[in-house]
């Protein structure tokens, strides 16, 4: 099952894309694609607690289990304004 | 001290909004035109019972913590931010029914001294235009997925305020503590 992985801003930098293709098993949330990010990417994991998520841009929790083609966004502390 | 990573930005100048009537709610990088967003929200019905006009306008500011700002860098989660300046308009409903509001973001570089954001609200008299102007803008601070990136004499850095979520009562509440004060 794959799902498009959306980055902003600084968590943007420290993957190198803004835009990412992941696999993931069926019933994965999207707190599970989070973990294995930071597996991936060992900077973002100081961001577990401050990010924002969303689910074809609505946002979502972290325990949302996502669907085939769904786009996942990781949002860090937002500075609009 | 964070590396800048250049984006690939379009040549062309930042599009207008063209045709007679600007939509309540945007996000771009079309510079803002407060007057034509409130030329928006006065043709709606009901215009004739409103008192009061309360425009607060965002401007980039030369300085911050103690560095001398150059200019900032903005973006987005377009369609999420769009949603989230509805729910703005929504809670302002709920909380002051007669006022209406219109709401602007520019995103891309913006200079010292460019507005960044625009809200308009309208309401049959002063008081709740001012709260629910107030309000929307501790709204945007805290739940828009906005980011400004700041460039600086010396470097550059991301600036990240608050988690953004809608459903923290909290935050709200805040916001409504705020614009009532």
């Amino acid at each position: 099952m794959r799902v498009t992985v959306r980055l902003f801003a600084r968590l943007r930098d420290i993957a190198g894309a803004s835009e990412l293709s992941r696999d993931t098993t069926p019933g994965a949330t999207i707190g599970e694609i989070w973990r294995d990010l930071a597996r991936e990417f060992p900077e973002l994991a100081g961001y577990e607690r401050s990010i924002s998520t969303a689910v074809n841009a609505d946002y979502a929790r972290m325990d949302r289990v996502v669907s085939e083609g769904d786009e996942v966004a990781f949002l860090p502390p937002v500075s609009g304004g | 001290m964070a590396i800048a990573v250049r984006l690939t930005r379009a040549a062309q100048p930042p599009r207008r909004y063209t045709g007679p009537v600007i939509p309540l709610f945007a996000i771009g990088p079309a510079p803002l035109e407060v007057d034509r967003i409130a030329a928006a929200l006065a043709g709606a019905a009901s215009a004739d019972a409103d008192g009061a006009v309360v425009t607060f306008l965002g401007l980039v500011r030369n300085h911050n913590m103690g560095r001398r700002v150059r200019y900032l860098e903005y973006e987005a989660y377009e369609p999420l931010a769009l949603k989230a300046f509805e729910r703005i308009a929504r809670e302002v409903e709920e909380r002051w029914p007669d006022a209406r509001l219109a709401l602007h973001h520019r995103l891309g570089r913006l200079d010292v001294g460019e507005a960044s954001v625009a809200i308009v609200v309208r309401s049959p008299h002063r008081g709740n235009a001012y709260a629910a102007c107030r309000y929307a803008i501790e709204r945007v601070k805290q739940i828009v997925p906005v980011w400004k990136r700041e460039f600086f004499d010396g470097g550059d850095v991301w600036i990240e305020g608050a988690t953004a979520n809608p459903d923290d009562e909290r935050a709200r509440a805040e916001a409504e503590r705020v614009a009532c004060a």
